[in-house]
């Protein structure tokens, strides 16, 4: 059914359609409007079987998940940034012993310097944790991808992060089709353990594991994540036959086969991008996107095979690596070895930071012309950054860099930091 | 597509009169978007909340940087930021103030556009006199549906219903009314001259 509503009210009616038994949550902005409807429609009773638990931090969050999976219970929670940082070590063990948990991650920056708003620096420090990580352009596959995420997590017996932007996509109110409970249920069976914790049939899991042993059960997680390549391509063939959207898969292309320059993105972005493209399309440039919905496991062969024919492509990420560059960047250079691309990286959206239909064009008239930088910080504001260098290179005290850049810029008046 | 500004202060239903202006488009078929200017709002800071309107499906996420509707909730704002920044003069206006805009010293912008684009409405008095609260986002709203013709009158009112329970739902659709009546009086009495 239609509704107009928020990213973070959608996703939690589609995770209580998939009846979730334990929700252990802790709230941290931009996900807190996930877990609170969540306890909302377990308190009103339309969330049954369920027990919500108000947790006292993520670490607990996660570590509460990682007990229930264990005993059988279909388990969610929900984080973001130093959210997800703090559950760390959990959120390591969870991947590692193999336990289908299911977590939204409501992309937001990292600190310091503190930054509440969007990018992927949350999701990209989780990208080498073993579990498998989907991103969603929009909040119609925001709902689609958590009901297939519980099901491809069961089925492969993997945690499954779905990460969506933070506010772009979890604050927007938008047009979305909810399936219902009926179609949710014919599509997801209900959870069978691969291994179970009970007290009839006593057990451990999580045994050490020394060197005789090690590599060959990483290698087993590195196989299994292979092995999701090929079921997030059924099972968003099962969905679309179901539910009739085409909402899933490793990557989705819009016009990038054959065309000279293709966008490589993950996420919202992408949608600003389909407006930019549809804009240069009609005025005859041979432009497409590649969106990038799974990032592990990472479609190498479905990315090779859409780009054959182009010429180059310009990778879009929320995010880097400090002292290497783009991370995304990276990968693709791998992944499309041996194919005669020209690669350039750009790196955007960082810490909230608007993403303009502008400042992609201007990618796009600088690429037509090779004059586009192989790695580009889009937007970035070069005279401050070299006064700030300069600052340092003065040989005085020159204080924190947060705080120059901002009094910098005339964000923070007057008073001195030292 | 036709797009939409809100700027306001925190506390004035700026992100709310956005989202009643989606869901008020999405219950009359169309395609509609509306997000905040994402910030540490607190009261009584600049706050924005944007607004897409369109027959098609919509994808593009930047902020509305080409407003076709300029609602400014705070007048005040005029001496913060520049609420103008990419208005585009054969679109609309609407404001928040008693006063004209040669009162507030606007004219220089508001003569750009065409007779009848510009409208300032004292919504906050007549906020107070409905709601009993100085918040003026829905008075502006049936403002803006009698100038524009975006969205009617009981899709608004649908919008408000289902977003607030009735105590306040009731309140605020009378002073939705109460903006829409102002504006269709003031533009009939505009065409008579």
């Amino acid at each position: 059914m239609l509704h107009q509503m928020s990213g973070s009210i959608a996703v939690a009616k589609a995770v209580a359609l998939c009846r979730p038994e334990v929700v252990p949550c802790y709230p941290i902005t931009p996900q807190t409007h996930i877990v609170e409807h969540l306890s909302l429609l377990v308190k009103s009773g339309e969330l049954k079987n369920c027990t919500y638990e108000n947790v006292e931090s993520e670490f607990a969050a996660m570590s509460v998940c990682i007990g229930s999976s264990a005993t059988g219970a279909r388990s969610y929670t929900a984080t973001a940034s130093q959210g997800l940082l703090y559950m760390m070590e959990a959120v390591y063990n969870a991947s590692g012993l193999g336990l289908p948990i299911v977590m939204t991650l409501g992309n937001r920056a990292i600190g310091a310097p503190i930054n509440i708003w969007n990018d992927h620096s949350d999701a990209m420090s989780v990208r080498d944790a073993g579990w498998i990580q989907l991103f969603v352009e929009n909040n119609q596959q925001a709902i689609d991808v958590h009901i297939q995420a519980f099901k491809l997590a069961e089925a492969l017996s993997l945690p499954v992060m779905v990460n969506m932007d933070g506010f772009i996509l979890t604050h927007a109110i938008t047009r979305v089709d909810l399936p219902d409970q009926q179609q949710v249920d014919q599509f997801l069976p209900s959870y069978v353990p691969r291994q179970l914790l009970e007290t009839a049939a006593p057990l451990t899991i999580g045994a050490m594991v020394g060197p005789d042993a090690f590599t060959e059960v990483r290698y087993l997680a590195h196989a299994r994540q292979k092995q999701a390549l090929s079921m997030i391509e059924q099972q968003a063939e099962q969905f679309e036959e179901i539910f009739s959207r085409d909402s899933g898969g490793l990557v989705k292309s819009y016009d990038a086969e054959g065309s000279d320059i293709v966008f490589i993105a993950m996420g919202s972005v992408v949608g600003t991008l389909q407006a930019l493209v549809a804009e240069l399309r009609e005025q005859g440039q041979s432009i497409g996107i590649l969106s990038l919905r799974s990032f592990r496991p990472f479609p190498v062969e479905a990315i090779r095979s859409a780009l054959l024919g182009t010429r180059r492509i310009i990778v879009f990420e929320k995010s880097f690596a400090v002292g290497m560059g783009g991370i995304l960047a990276s990968e693709i250079h791998m992944a499309t070895q041996g194919l005669s691309l020209k690669i350039n990286s750009v790196i955007g959206g960082l810490g909230g930071r608007t993403i303009t239909m502008k400042s992609l064009r201007k990618l796009v008239e600088l690429a037509n012309t090779d004059e586009l930088d192989q790695e580009v910080f889009m937007d970035l504001d070069f005279e401050t950054v070299n006064r700030e260098i300069k600052r340092q290179e003065s040989g005085q005290s020159s204080g924190s860099t947060a705080e120059n850049v901002l009094r910098d810029m005339g964000v923070l008046s007057a008073s001195k930091t030292h | 597509m036709f797009q939409i500004r809100i700027h306001g202060r925190g506390g004035q239903g700026v992100v709310s009169a956005s989202e009643l202006l989606s869901v008020a488009a999405f219950e009359e078929g169309k395609f509609s978007q509306s997000f905040p200017s994402f910030g540490s709002e607190r009261m009584g800071a600049p706050v924005q909340a944007f607004a897409r309107i369109s027959d098609e499906a919509i994808t593009i996420r930047e902020p509305v940087m080409e407003p076709d509707m300029l609602i400014i909730q705070d007048p005040t704002l005029f001496n913060a930021i520049d609420v103008f920044e990419g208005v585009k003069t054969d679109g609309y206006l609407l404001i928040n103030s008693s006063k004209t805009p040669e009162q507030l010293g606007i004219e220089d912008m508001t003569s750009q556009f065409p007779e009848n684009h510009v409208i300032t409405i004292p919504a906050t008095e007549l906020a107070l006199k409905y709601i009993k609260q100085a918040k003026p986002n829905t008075v502006l709203l049936g403002a803006f549906a009698a100038m524009s013709n975006m969205v009617k009158m009981p899709a608004l009112e649908s919008a408000i219903n289902a977003k607030f329970p009735s105590r306040i739902a009731q309140p605020n659709i009378i002073a939705t009314k109460a903006g829409y009546n102002l504006v269709m009086q003031m533009l009939s009495k505009a065409q008579e001259a």
